[in-house]
């Protein structure tokens, strides 16, 4: 309620948000209690990581073996292909509000439907990724005795690493983002600042967006640097 | 266990006297948890997803136009000036790794809370999916195909708009849809940033609302996302005339 009836031209300060992420401030709905500050802002963020590397795993659990598998048979491209796209198209509010409606409150319902975010991008990167890789290095491969696995794993796989990698830093970025509005389904991660706007007020809101921004930021440039760190060096002369 | 779950879950086995024990008749169905989707209601409030739908068609035009607009340009100025690319990559790289739910609140100190803040947060959203694909779609132009233009006489301005750019249609349409039909369903979070939209019908006033009324304003925009993709297929279709010849 409080939410809609507040002005839309709130007095947040960027200094008021950053002194609500160091130091606990007074808040008029908790009788006293202080809130926000740098444990709060720790606890939270924790919590949204968590529930971030959980889904990416889950996600990856799922859809690589199976990008992968697709990628190197070369079958079921339409498949791979339309799972992406009608992964771009799933209204993330209303997949966690359905799962918290549905099932309940629980950090497990949560990583699920964040999960569910994850799949697509992956599946599909991992199909086009596989895919692409020329033929040639596959045949000589072949016809120096190589097993499929081998092929697979040992010429495609550190081939296809960028787009395999775009798909899954894609994916990281929606889960983390989604993983913001957990709090609708009972899992409290740095979007309580956003979501309960009457408890941590204005500071809040602009504390909770620098945060959440922050936390994306790290994620894609620690992704970047892990995908340079597995891109083999032959490909790294070519590139350049 | 939860309760809820595990009639859920038992539902199949037990059938429709299970929901008879457990749920009076007189009860209306949305005030029946078990109840995952109620048609009645469904039919009869149909007519108050008009407005949020319409709030949504709007933010989603407004913001992909913008966020068109100045991907365009930003990738013509990188197609002529090389050095232009990779700053305009890490650029636009960085608004779209900035969740659009964290960049609403971003402006809250410049444009307040409400539509203008959404509109702004999901065109920087799309900039970076526009501009690797119209720039990747003016690269993979045959270098043959211009230095024929060029030999006719063409000037780079007429390259550029005659033949470049045509050329590359089916890579920024392909760009335009990612952007359109992602954001299409991130728009639904603008009801956090009070941007309104179908969002509304998900959640509102501090509270979700019940899961009929989730699926019919998800399912609303899962149906606008298709058609806004099957729209830019048409527009390709009929701007690359040569194309459909060459297929048939």
């Amino acid at each position: 309620m409080i939410g809609s009836l507040l002005p839309p031209f709130l007095p947040a300060s960027i200094g008021g948000a950053i002194e609500f992420i160091f130091e606990p401030q007074s808040s008029s709905v908790t009788g006293g209690k202080k809130v926000g500050g740098f444990e709060q802002v720790v606890e939270l963020t924790i919590t949204q990581l968590e529930l971030t590397l959980l889904a990416l795993a889950v996600a990856l659990v799922v859809a690589l073996p199976v990008g992968l598998y697709l990628g190197h048979r070369g079958t079921g491209e339409l498949l791979a292909i339309a799972i992406g796209n009608a992964g771009r198209a799933i209204p993330e509010l209303a997949l966690i509000a359905l799962m918290a409606v549905v099932f309940g409150v629980g950090f497990q319902y949560v990583t699920i439907a964040l999960a569910v975010l994850g799949i697509p991008p992956i599946l599909t990167n991992a199909f086009v990724g596989i895919r692409q890789v020329d033929r040639a290095p596959i045949d000589a491969a072949r016809g120096m005795g190589m097993t499929e696995a081998e092929i697979l794993f040992r010429v495609e796989m550190p081939l296809a690493i960028p787009t395999l990698m775009a798909g899954i830093r894609g994916a990281t970025i929606a889960i983390v983002a989604t993983a913001t509005i957990a709090p609708l389904a009972g899992v409290l991660t740095l979007g309580d600042f956003i979501i309960n706007r009457n408890v941590y007020g204005a500071s809040g809101l602009l504390a909770g967006g620098i945060l959440v921004a922050l936390l994306a930021l790290v994620l894609e440039f620690s992704l970047a640097a892990l995908q340079r760190a597995l891109t083999s060096k032959g490909l790294k002369v070519s590139a350049a | 266990m939860d309760s809820r779950l595990l009639s859920l879950a038992t539902v199949g086995e037990v059938g429709k006297s299970f929901f008879h024990e457990r749920t009076s008749e007189t009860l209306p169905c949305q005030a029946q948890e078990s109840k995952l989707f109620c048609f009645d209601w469904a039919k009869e409030n149909i007519g108050s997803f008009g407005m949020p739908t319409l709030q949504h068609l709007e933010l989603v035009v407004f913001s992909v136009l913008a966020g068109f607009a100045i991907a365009f340009v930003l990738a013509l100025l990188a197609h002529r000036r090389r050095w232009l690319r990779a700053p305009l990559l890490g650029a636009t790289g960085v608004l779209y790794t900035v969740p659009s739910i964290a960049f609403f609140f971003l402006l809250l100190p410049i444009t307040g809370l409400g539509r203008d803040s959404v509109i702004i947060a999901l065109s920087a959203y799309t900039l970076q999916i526009i501009y690797r694909n119209t720039l990747a779609g003016l690269a993979n132009v045959p270098a043959a195909v211009k230095d024929a233009a060029r030999g006719m006489g063409l000037t780079d301005r007429q390259i550029l708009w005659r033949v470049e750019l045509p050329l590359a249609t089916p890579e920024i349409v392909a760009g335009l849809r990612i952007a359109t039909v992602s954001t299409v369903a991130i728009a639904t979070l603008a009801v956090l940033a009070s941007g309104g939209g179908l969002g509304v019908k998900i959640y509102a006033g501090g509270n979700l609302h019940f899961a009929t009324s989730i699926i019919v304003a998800g399912g609303i925009a899962i149906l606008m996302a298709m058609s806004f993709d099957v729209i830019l297929v048409g527009i390709q279709r009929l701007a690359t005339p040569w194309r459909r010849t060459a297929e048939s």
